[in-house]
């Protein structure tokens, strides 16, 4: 695995691309970190995502439910806490995507307000 | 009894005590291609130097019937040394040994060689392959290591440091090697992590193998947790080795001066070397080689950042340390990783009394969402912090585009180099042509009726009027406009003429870099 990498900066043959800073355009070769980095996405307030790895174990509110800024929307159980998620605003639940027991990743879509 | 009798005695409680945790465990750390503690002891220094300290130590645990155990050494070996006739301490914990896990008594042989090598002002070398904490010795393990951090903290800048990771080194026994000066790894042998694979699993439910995690290319590429990355074991000894001739014993002395030797110049000639656009790339660290003794150079971290180039080389026979953009790998930019890695680096020199060389030449700070979310501020004024507090000789060559916050980073004359030449390609300016011209003649290029035609000519001109180093010049900004082809002679006069140099610097306890 390592051999691919190391080698790309000691043999003869690059594969250079462009880089453009202040307008002017370098050839030059790319790190993996680089290539690698993610785009950014721009946070979308209507859509609530896991901050944490984990299991939900409770939810309190379903699609076209009204909740005010603070209600209570589900419990989130990771790293052997009870985490209580909080509604950030206050609006009318969209869609709910998990259902009770269900294992979730960071940044999964827990739910969607309208 | 008479003195054969008791050195019988001695021969035997020392062979007890040698065999480590036996032939069924040496076979086992052999099996998965390791060496023991005590062969990478005897491997990395001078035949017959090694000198044992506390082979008779016992563990201390008292709990769980660990007082009915005898662990040999309790699982580390320490004591001193000569590499090529350099004095050293050294200790290698034993992974035969109960895991070469640390008890109190281990922990307390390793400070105590610790102690040691700051007494006697020498480099530490310390060999990791280590379970981590004993746990049945509980809080006991755990002031341990305390104590090692301590000592790491407190020698820092007095004595050189290195760490060597020939196992596992996971939970907070990594943070010893963190705050180390030079850290080696050897592929398929080295692991550091906090949290391991498995935890990560249970916690998380991502998974990912150790070697991913935190195997020795994760660290040399992606974390720059490590300096060296070798693929033998024997490799990573060539290599300590090497670094030890170029560094001084301690902050009180230089390093070992060498016979001067001219570099290969038919294989690297400055001349060829870099071509002039300034938009093209070539290998920095062939310029680095032109210029040093035997076109020897011994770079650092390699593969973490690789758009900026560190190491040590020696110029008439003195180790210097050079910093040098690497426009072969993102155009030679400073971001978060290449700021980090100069930063360290620059203050290692300074600690240890090793003039700077820097060669310029950058494009600015990359660009990116990515880069200002990570703290690119924070991060890049670190090499300003670095360079303005260094008192070493600091000599700077800009060789081609120096621009904006850039030139002012690289060791510029306003930081207080000692020395800056430009070669005549160099070009000392705010920014590039093609963005000054855009910005400055904004309305000129708008309104033109054929504004691509205006504008090139505009960059034309900013080119011709700005893009070199005389405007740097006339205003005493580089101290003099060299031939690429009078480097050598140029740094070899600068590092002759500031061997004296003393700097005062205002009193105060420590600054407060931005870490």
């Amino acid at each position: 695995m390592s051999e691919t990498k190391i080698s790309q900066t000691t043999t003869k043959k690059m594969s250079y691309k462009s880089l453009l800073i202040e307008n002017i355009k370098y050839r030059t070769l790319l790190t993996e970190k680089y290539k690698n980095k993610k785009p950014y996405v721009p946070k979308n307030e209507k859509v609530f995502q896991a901050f944490i790895p984990g299991t939900v174990t409770e939810i309190f509110i379903k699609p076209k439910k009204r909740v005010k800024e603070g209600d209570s929307l589900l419990v989130l159980e990771a790293m052997k806490m009870r985490n209580v998620i909080m509604s950030p605003v206050s609006g009318t639940i969209k869609s709910v995507y998990v259902s009770t027991g269900e294992r979730v990743k960071k940044n999964d879509i827990l739910l969607e307000f309208e | 009894m008479g003195l054969k009798r008791k050195t019988a005695d001695l021969k035997k409680r020392m062979r007890e005590a040698i065999k480590g945790g036996g032939s069924q465990a040496i076979k086992k750390q052999k099996a998965i291609g390791k060496k023991t503690a005590r062969e990478r002891i005897l491997s990395i220094l001078d035949a017959k130097s090694f000198h044992e300290y506390d082979l008779f130590v016992e563990h201390a645990g008292r709990d769980f019937d660990m007082d009915k155990k005898f662990l040999p050494g309790d699982g580390v070996i320490t004591g001193t040394g000569t590499i090529n006739g350099h004095p050293v301490c050294i200790y290698a914990q034993d992974f035969t040994v109960a895991g070469g896990s640390l008890g109190w008594a281990h922990a307390k042989k390793i400070t105590k060689i610790m102690d040691h090598a700051m007494k006697l002002k020498t480099p530490i070398i310390g060999i990791n392959d280590s379970g981590g904490a004993r746990i049945q010795e509980g809080v006991n393990a755990l002031a341990g290591y305390g104590e090692i951090f301590y000592r790491n903290t407190q020698a820092s800048g007095v004595i050189p440091q290195i760490s060597v990771i020939l196992g596992p080194c996971a939970g907070g026994a990594v943070y010893s090697p963190a705050l180390t000066d030079f850290v080696f790894v050897v592929e398929g042998v080295s692991k550091m992590f906090i949290t391991g694979p498995e935890v990560i699993k249970t916690v998380l439910g991502e998974e990912i193998t150790m070697e991913e995690l935190g195997g020795a290319w994760v660290h040399s590429e992606t974390t720059g947790n490590a300096h060296f990355f070798a693929r033998s074991e024997e490799e990573c000894f060539d290599q300590i080795k090497n670094l030890i001739s170029f560094i001084p014993w301690n902050n009180d002395k230089t390093a070992e001066r060498f016979p001067k030797k001219p570099p290969k110049t038919k294989q690297y000639n400055i001349d060829d070397i870099m071509p002039a656009d300034p938009r093209q790339p070539y290998d920095v660290r062939d310029v680095i080689k032109s210029i040093s003794d035997d076109s020897e150079f011994f770079e650092i971290q390699e593969y973490f950042a690789a758009n900026i180039v560190i190491g040590f080389a020696r110029i008439a026979g003195q180790t210097v340390g050079f910093v040098a953009n690497q426009p072969l790998v993102l155009a030679g930019v400073l971001d978060v990783d290449s700021s980090d890695k100069a930063a360290r680096f620059i203050r290692y020199c300074d600690s240890f009394n090793i003039p700077l060389v820097t060669l310029v030449d950058l494009p600015g700070y990359l660009p990116g969402i990515d880069q200002e979310h990570a703290g690119v501020i924070r991060h890049g004024a670190k090499v300003l912090y670095a360079y303005s507090e260094a008192t070493v000789p600091k000599i700077t060559v800009i060789m081609r585009k120096a621009y904006g916050g850039g030139y002012i980073a690289m060791c510029s004359h306003h930081l207080r180099a000692d020395f800056v030449c430009a070669w005549p390609t160099a070009e000392i300016a705010v920014m590039g042509p093609e963005g000054a011209a855009n910005i400055i003649f904004r309305n000129e290029i708008k309104n033109a009726e054929n504004p691509d035609e205006i504008r090139k000519q505009k960059i034309k001109e900013y080119k011709d009027k700005f893009a070199n180093p005389y405007v740097a010049a006339a205003y005493g900004y580089i101290d003099a406009v060299i031939e690429p082809k009078e480097t050598r002679s140029f740094l070899i006069h600068a590092l002759e003429i500031s061997s004296q140099k003393s700097q005062a610097v205002p009193r105060k306890k420590h600054g407060i870099p931005p870490f």
